[in-house]
């Protein structure tokens, strides 16, 4: 048998162009691109569909059309057991936001359902985790798939009289005038803006009021840190 | 499966004749150019001789040709370097929103580090550059006007003549970006009235990494690379031999057949175009409906998102381009698209087919037959449907 080198002495190719030119054509894992062509537990919007949406205990919503990612939730649960028994859901956004939402949706139902604490505890980067890596430029898109689920779940703890259970996101404001939040900046730093000069071009926050400065620095090495290691 | 390339805006195959002619430089004539004997005249004629050919193409004169590594680069010389020069005599700059970011991110260096003022005109609901508004922007201290021919996005082309008879008029330098334009437009830079023109071979089947600045005589430049002095002190740097001659002949090719191009792509465009909006519902064409470049196709499907259509078409083989934010360096989405007065969530649903010389009329229907059905998919997926109403209103603002 012949081995690789030999065939590649052959054909006359170096063997760093070879492997350069036969590089794959796709961007993502093969299971981003699995459950990007396959999506998991789809609502279709037809008869069935309608009916699942009305039985549905929980639906949540985040994003919008005009920030380029939307997606809608939607969860039966189980009381008595405060499991999430089945999850359907749809994605307004790019391959990475489909398949992190369809993967989240298998997350939350696998192995007979996830208990409502656990999902509440579900970050980002598990589901960065389980799709085999994102890149990081395209970590916000997985960052819509726990807000949705939380936003669901909270429409659940409404639904059923547990308003004690409501988790609110906390923001908190750290530029009075411009009303920037570290929320903002949290997003801001997952859309890569990883520096003050970029966080200020994205939010004017503290560009007047410079005393915020140290505090916005901060955060954005906090969240630096938190997503991109 | 048959590739179906349909991102010529973004590069373009390197055409066979041009790569035989290039071959040439790189092991027989491989002198340098700068060189005191046969091998380096060998070389500095042929180099000479192509500055000559592409000076006839865009009837100017040789040495107002300066080459260079290609279109980002040339309007980086012609933008910075001219404000440079005049900074005694002015600073304000105009261009417009619809421009290529190679202008509008040299534009921003040069109002933060150069004290440039910089005005960016509206463009109108297709894109294009209204030339009474170029006029009255004018001021006492404009050096300089710069709009491109053709948009690389949305293929709408600029009233150039026009916007150059006001330069004139006001005796203000007027640069143009013509990348775009290069293959389907005349380059005649008299007929044009521009005083800088930017060329890129890579958009003409010519060879990535070439480029030309025309600059007409008279025009003060401070270079941006220094050493050697070649190209007359403009652009330091052992001159790209092949590329130069790859550039020269691919200029030359697409100048002449640019006529019969024009035609034979503004029919398979208008086939792709009028099909798409005939078999896709809540769709709408992005840039001009005739004064356009006969190869740009550029399309807003809404309800789905760009990336996620391209991936699709990926998959059969047929590769666009989208103004998604999904897909930008930035995440922000087309500011071309946005400048036309389509909301975000239009232009995060813009998509940007582009053909070229080997564009088939098998290859559009290709593309007919399986988009229908990608969007109607992505349509299933998506929570979103926007009220086409909506989109109509937003442009009827404009």
């Amino acid at each position: 048998m012949e081995t690789e080198i030999q065939t590649q002495s052959k054909l006359n190719i170096h063997p760093d162009v070879k492997a350069k030119v036969e590089s794959k054509k796709w961007f993502y894992t093969d299971t981003v691109k699995d459950h990007f062509f396959n999506p998991r537990n789809l609502l279709i919007n037809d008869e069935e569909g309608e009916q699942y949406s009305k039985n549905a205990d929980a639906i949540g919503m985040v994003g919008s059309p005009a920030c380029g990612d939307a997606l809608k939730l939607w969860l039966k649960i189980d009381k008595n057991i405060d499991k999430i028994m089945d999850c359907k859901f749809q994605t307004f956004g790019c391959a990475s936001a489909i398949a992190s939402t369809s993967m989240l949706s298998v997350m939350v139902t696998e192995n007979d359902g996830m208990k409502i604490d656990d999902a509440l505890k579900l970050k980002p980067q598990d589901i960065i985790a389980r799709l085999g890596n994102l890149p990081s430029r395209k970590f916000h898109c997985s960052v819509l798939g726990d807000k949705a689920l939380r936003s669901a779940i909270n429409d659940y703890f409404r639904r059923s009289n547990q308003n004690n259970r409501i988790v609110v996101e906390g923001a908190r404001i750290i530029d009075p005038e411009t009303k920037t939040t570290d929320k903002d900046i949290e997003e801001a730093v997952l859309e890569g803006a990883l520096n003050l000069e970029d966080i200020q071009k994205k939010l004017k926050v503290g560009i007047s009021n410079k005393a915020v400065i140290p505090a916005v620095e901060e955060l954005i090495r906090f969240y630096k840190e938190k997503y991109f290691g | 499966m048959k590739e179906i390339y349909l991102d010529n805006a973004a590069t373009t195959k390197l055409r066979e004749e041009v790569k035989q002619e290039m071959l040439n430089y790189f092991d027989v004539v491989y002198g340098n150019p700068g060189s005191f004997h046969g091998k380096g005249l060998e070389a500095k004629n042929a180099v000479e001789d192509a500055r000559e050919r592409v000076a006839k193409l865009i009837n100017a004169k040789s040495r107002e040709i300066t080459f260079t590594a290609g279109g980002t680069e040339s309007i980086n010389l012609a933008l910075k370097g001219l404000a440079k020069a005049m900074k005694d005599k002015g600073n304000h700059i105009i261009t417009s929103r619809a421009e290529h970011h190679a202008v509008l991110n040299t534009c921003e260096y040069l109002e933060k580090y150069e004290c440039c003022e910089v005005t960016y005109l509206e463009v109108d609901k297709y894109g294009m550059v209204n030339p009474s508004d170029v006029e009255s922007a004018i001021k006492p201290n404009t050096i300089l006007i710069t709009i491109m021919y053709a948009n690389n996005e949305i293929g709408t082309i600029n009233p150039m003549a026009e916007i150059g008879t006001i330069a004139r008029k006001h005796n203000i330098y007027f640069h143009t970006d013509a990348c775009q334009a290069a293959g389907y437009c005349d380059l005649d830079t008299e007929k044009l009235n521009v005083d800088m023109m930017t060329l890129n071979g890579s958009k003409v089947y010519g060879p990535k990494g070439t480029g030309i600045l025309y600059a007409k005589t008279g025009i003060q430049l401070v270079p941006l690379v220094h050493g050697g002095g070649q190209e007359r002190n403009l652009r330091s740097g052992t001159e790209n031999v092949p590329g130069i001659m790859g550039f020269a002949k691919a200029l030359e090719l697409a100048q002449t057949e640019r006529e019969y191009e024009f035609n034979k792509l503004t029919k398979l465009r208008d086939k792709l175009v009028n099909g798409i909006l005939e078999s896709v519902s809540k769709t709408f064409l992005n840039g001009h409906p005739t004064q356009r470049l006969p190869n740009n196709a550029n399309v807003s499907i809404l309800d789905i998102e760009g990336e996620a259509l391209t991936l699709y078409l990926n998959e059969y083989d047929i590769y666009t381009s989208t103004g998604s934010a999904c897909t930008s360096q930035t995440l922000d989405p087309s500011h071309v698209v946005l400048a036309t007065g389509l909301p975000y969530e239009a232009a995060h649903g813009s998509i940007r087919f582009t053909l070229g010389k080997e564009t088939t009329e098998d290859d559009i229907e290709k593309v007919l037959e399986v988009l229908p059905g990608i969007v109607k998919t992505l349509r299933q997926i998506s929570p979103v449907n926007v009220a086409v109403e909506h989109i109509v209103e937003a442009r009827s603002k404009k």
